[in-house]
């Protein structure tokens, strides 16, 4: 069996073994695997900048929130409906990437770390100060016409359940394609060595920019997803939080590889809701995690497989 | 058992009256709304259940699992713990009384960690998961709007008691109720009269720069503006700001009255900051909300200055000299003393002037439900429309804070407010708002809205 | 209030943040400087000292300055120990690899700020001033013990560059900071060294806290702006540079109040953290960094 064959069918089957779920699951499950999904095309987008570019980026909260303002500000203030608002919110995340990495992207190391994070929390101060327009931090909710998607109504189980799959399907699809294609190695050329790569004719700040915009996109289209699946559009999403969350999925996860923010999204998810079921002090447990993850297995969990045994994992 | 409340319901009736700390189940709906029928059906069980005969009629069934969504870490934690002691001696007090329809209630906590997100999956967990009946608790107003479309896709009613004036502006859906605790427009209109006739009529208001705040800006200055006053300054503070010094100076010199309020945990910063600015200089009058105090105890070095100074209360911290027998037993129940700290822990200071709502809101859902007969998910919808019906919510043990009127149009309930001063370093009552002061007209009616 | 007056307060404001700022930041700098490590719990470590403040100015009897001058000793010793022992058991584990150890200290916070949550509880407390004195000026009056802490924190941060510049340990310190290897091949032990800057750094957070507690309460979230500022300052001054990290706090700390005079305080903010991010990339070197 191929490699390329290998490759495929894994991506195929979690994608059949992830609609399985959707059918079997009980519903506050399948709804939590619609959330995931979608946080999961987030880390994805995170994934393309710092696991396969290697920009670590503690601003990516700016680029899921202007996809999510966005879609939800064109469904409130404009009367949009969802698929135009949709792919506004897509655009605005990979705008949002493309203005940032044009400034940022001079930086690197810690200092491209301190440069995100202070755009990005300008961004959340901007969503605050301009509040008679974006709710402020109250936020508003998404109204019901504009989650009406293809005649589906996206507030219903059944329909959101397809709509996250389908999104996920692309985003993951895409993503192969992508680390697959020569581009996608130029990118992880860059991450492991830059000037190398300079000598060898590509140009390091177009391939970083244009590795940004890829994830600002994917952040952008996921955090319109999540405000017109979920109905609801927040400032909170634009807080530094929202940044160290695709961090930890990638981290969990496993760094640079396709399935990887699906598996950190998972298991993030369920670890706090499990341990937020056992004890108040479930931060501790999510701490403990960390430390312990980052101690025992650096590369995340897929990350460490590939590296014991599957070689072939992209 | 009125005697305290200057206001007295438009129809007034006493519901019966046991012994002891027997629950007392008061219900009083003048509306002729469909669910009258079931409305006298529940109130005659009601009646049963309260005179302790056991409810022969009802089912000995499983327990009413109630979802309470619960602040319990991130910003809204200082509630949350108090909106929790609250809500289990209301359920204690429930379940000694017969329950809801003869039935116990068991209440179940999840700690939203006062994200909206979080908020909004952790409903989901409660109805699909915990099976819970209704969903009911939820305080910072970021978290109720950002649960309540799920609340709505899930067609399960969702009690808040938030004080925000997001379910009466007709920003939410048709679930969502709000009968606990009046909205802080109608707290902050109700204000304005008594200031502007007491302390004076040119204010500078001074706030923190978010929604909580914008609605004081809006509501207080069209309010004050009305009555012919005028705010002569508008001072907004970032969220997260930790020193407040330096915004005083924007105070203008002729101010009259500095109106004030604050949230969050540099409350006690910012008001001893106030104290130090002023120091012995002559100062303007004060008037604030308790929410700039509130879990704060107001004996704390460095608050000397507020002597002399007014607090809008909800409910009154210190117990007002001639409160009534419920006042004394809610206080009891929930375990808080007389200057309104926890029993156990003097410096632990209560919530006070909000957590009442967790309560009202647990007693008005066991008058709806007992009103609609109600037996499982399937009647949540008669649930719905039995609090729609709901208007005048006397005084009592189920409504420690005053007699309220629901308006079931926009699922908001509107009570009484109080004024106090700081004297001899205790928080004394001086006035009581009667509803009227608080009214505006309705911006919504839910009842047209489809379920 | 007349110009003049509004001004000196906010001048008088910006000192005391620019203060307690560069307390907070030199110990961040430290250990990016020498370790190349970014601290995330450094905020959480602040948070420790202020609520071991209140636990000790809870627990010794008598007037407030006793329990204050108590606080001073014991909270840097404490939570210089726990940062000993974060360094034994996990970063030096991690090699102090930088992106491994953003990870390691973001779980660490989490850890402390539970800790406080479960232990201390989510209320503000506040801590008693050691003394009541206030100035009252013509136009406003102000805090004796802000002033004081101004002071305060000008003889620490002097006896830490004293430390650093005139002591033996501190000649180990900067040699392990501008060359690793060598420093390692003329016989220093580097991870001792690592461990006494990691466990420093952490003792000035605390006493930081310590000083500030009296003005703004213990509260088991009031870590994160901190955090957040130090780093600006720490960035601004240039990586691993003291004197920079200390002028740059002056800076921010006095800039904070001026522009907050001039603009709406939000927008002030939005405006403040573009200029940081304009800084840093302009001047990746930051303003008072050697070029690289």
């Amino acid at each position: 069996m191929s490699v390329r064959v290998r490759i495929w069918g894994l991506h195929l089957a979690v994608l059949l073994g992830l609609w399985a779920l959707q059918q079997v699951l009980p519903p506050y499950h399948a709804n939590n695997l619609a959330r995931i999904m979608v946080l999961a095309v987030f880390a994805m987008g995170y994934n393309i900048a710092f696991g396969y570019t290697g920009l670590l980026s503690l601003g990516h909260a700016l680029f899921f929130a202007a996809g999510m303002y966005g879609a939800g500000l064109a469904v409130w203030q404009l009367e949009w409906a969802a698929l135009p608002a949709l792919a506004l919110g897509l655009l605005a995340g990979g705008v949002a990437a493309g203005l940032v990495g044009l400034l940022a992207l001079r930086t690197a190391g810690v200092s491209f770390m301190i440069v995100t994070l202070m755009f990005a929390q300008a961004g959340y101060l901007a969503i605050l100060y301009f509040g008679r327009v974006t709710g402020g931090d109250e936020g508003f909710v998404v109204e019901a016409a504009g989650r009406q998607l293809f005649g589906a109504d996206l507030a219903t189980d059944g329909p959101r359940a397809v709509a996250s799959l389908a999104l996920f399907a692309v985003a993951m699809l895409a993503n192969l394609v992508l680390t697959g294609s020569p581009f996608g190695r130029v990118m992880v050329a860059m991450r492991e060595n830059e000037e190398r790569s300079r000598m060898l004719g590509y140009n390091p700040f177009a391939v970083k920019l244009v590795a940004l915009v890829i994830s600002g996109v994917y952040s952008g289209i996921a955090g319109a997803a999540y405000g017109v699946m979920f109905g609801y559009v927040g400032a909170n999403f634009a807080t530094v939080q929202y940044s160290i969350l695709p961090l930890l999925y990638v981290l969990l996860g496993g760094l640079g590889t396709v399935l990887g923010p699906l598996l950190g999204a998972v298991l993030m998810f369920y670890l706090v809701d499990f341990a937020s079921s056992l004890t108040s002090a479930y931060l501790m447990v999510v701490g403990v995690a960390l430390v312990v993850l980052v101690l025992f297995a650096p590369l995340g969990v897929l990350g460490t497989l590939r590296e014991r045994w599957l070689k072939w994992l992209p | 058992m009125l005697q305290n409340h200057k206001l007295k319901p438009t129809v007034p009736r006493k519901a019966p009256n046991n012994s002891g700390d027997e629950i007392m189940v008061t219900k009083d709906f003048t509306a002729k709304a469909p669910s009258r029928r079931s409305v006298l059906q529940g109130m005659g069980a009601g009646l049963l259940a309260s005179t302790a005969l056991p409810a022969v009629a009802w089912a000995q069934g499983a327990p009413i699992k109630l979802g309470f969504q619960l602040h319990a870490t991130g910003i809204g934690a200082s509630y949350g713990r108090w909106y929790q002691r609250t809500a289990d001696a209301a359920v204690k007090v429930i379940n000694e009384g017969g329950g809801i329809g003869g039935r116990t209630v068991e209440l179940i906590y999840e700690d939203d960690a006062t994200d909206p997100a979080r908020g909004a999956e952790v409903v989901d967990k409660f109805v699909n998961q915990h099976g819970c009946e209704v969903v009911l608790g939820t305080l910072f107003s970021h978290v109720v709007i950002g649960s309540a479309p799920r609340a709505g896709e899930l067609r399960v009613p969702y009690l808040v008691c938030s004080e925000g004036y997001h379910v009466a502006s007709g920003m939410l859906n048709r679930w969502t109720l709000q009968p606990g605790i009046t909205d802080v427009r109608s707290q902050i209109a109700s204000m304005a009269p008594w200031v502007a006739a007491n302390l004076g009529k040119k204010v500078a208001m001074i706030f923190p720069d978010f929604a909580f705040g914008h609605d004081h800006r809006d509501f207080f200055t069209a309010a004050m503006t009305a009555l012919g006053g005028e705010v002569v300054a508008q001072i907004a503070v970032p969220p997260t700001e930790t020193s407040f010094t330096r915004y005083f100076p924007q105070i203008p010199a002729d101010t009259e009255v500095l109106y004030h309020v604050m949230v969050g945990p540099g409350v006690l910063t910012f008001v001893k900051e106030l104290g130090e600015f002023y120091g012995t200089a002559a100062k303007p009058k004060m008037f604030g909300f308790i929410d700039s105090l509130e879990a704060v105890d107001i004996a704390s070095p460095g608050l000397e200055f507020l002597e002399g100074t007014h607090f809008w209360e909800a409910h009154n911290r210190m117990k007002p000299a001639d409160a009534g027998e419920h006042e004394a037993a809610y206080r009891a129940a929930v375990g808080v003393d007389d200057k309104g700290a926890s029993v156990s822990d003097p410096a632990d200071v209560a919530t006070y002037s909000h957590m009442f709502s967790a309560w009202e809101t647990l007693f008005a859902i066991k008058a709806g439900m007992e009103a609609c007969d109600y037996t499982g998910p399937a009647d949540r919808q008669k649930f719905v429309e039995a609090m729609e019906a709901m208007s005048e919510m006397p005084y009592g043990i189920a409504r420690p804070q005053g007699a309220k009127r629901f308006n079931g149009k926009t699922h908001q309930a509107f009570g009484t407010q109080n004024i106090s001063q700081v004297q001899g370093g205790k928080l004394v009552r001086v006035h009581q708002t009667s509803m009227e002061d608080g009214a505006y007209p309705d911006q919504v009616d839910y009842t047209t809205q489809a379920f | 209030m007349a110009f003049g007056p509004f001004l000196l307060l906010a001048l008088m404001e910006g000192m005391v943040s620019a203060a307690v700022l560069a307390l907070t930041a030199v110990g961040l700098s430290l250990v990016f400087g020498v370790m190349r490590v970014v601290n995330v719990a450094h905020g959480a470590f602040f948070m420790l000292g202020a609520v071991t403040a209140w636990y000790v100015a809870k627990a010794v009897p008598g007037p407030a300055v006793a329990g204050f001058l108590a606080a001073l000793v014991v909270a840097p010793l404490l939570v210089a120990a726990l940062a000993t022992l974060a360094d034994r058991l996990v970063l030096r584990r991690l090699h102090y690899d930088p992106e491994a150890t953003i990870v390691a200290t973001i779980g660490l916070l989490y850890i402390v700020e539970q800790a406080a949550l479960s232990l201390f509880g989510p209320d503000a407390r506040p801590v008693e001033a050691p003394f009541t004195w206030r100035l009252q000026l013509p136009w406003f009056g102000y805090s004796g013990y802000k002033i004081f802490v101004v002071l305060a924190a000008a003889v620490i941060l002097l006896g830490v560059y004293g430390f650093l510049t005139r002591t033996k340990a501190g000649l180990v310190m900067r040699a392990t900071q501008v060359d690793r290897q060598t420093a390692q091949a003329f016989g220093i032990d580097v991870d001792r060294v690592y461990a006494g800057v990691f466990a420093l750094g952490a003792a000035l957070a605390a006493v930081a806290a310590v000083l500030v507690v009296p003005i703004s309460q213990a509260h088991y979230k009031m870590g994160a702006d901190p955090l957040l500022l130090s780093f600006i300052v720490v960035i601004i001054g240039g990586l691993g540079s003291i004197r920079g990290t200390l002028w740059a706090a002056l800076i921010i700390g006095l800039g904070d109040g001026v522009i907050s005079m001039f603009f709406s305080p939000t927008l002030a903010k939005i405006i403040a953290t573009l200029l940081v991010a304009m800084v840093l990339v302009f001047r990746p070197q930051g303003l008072f960094g050697a070029k690289a």
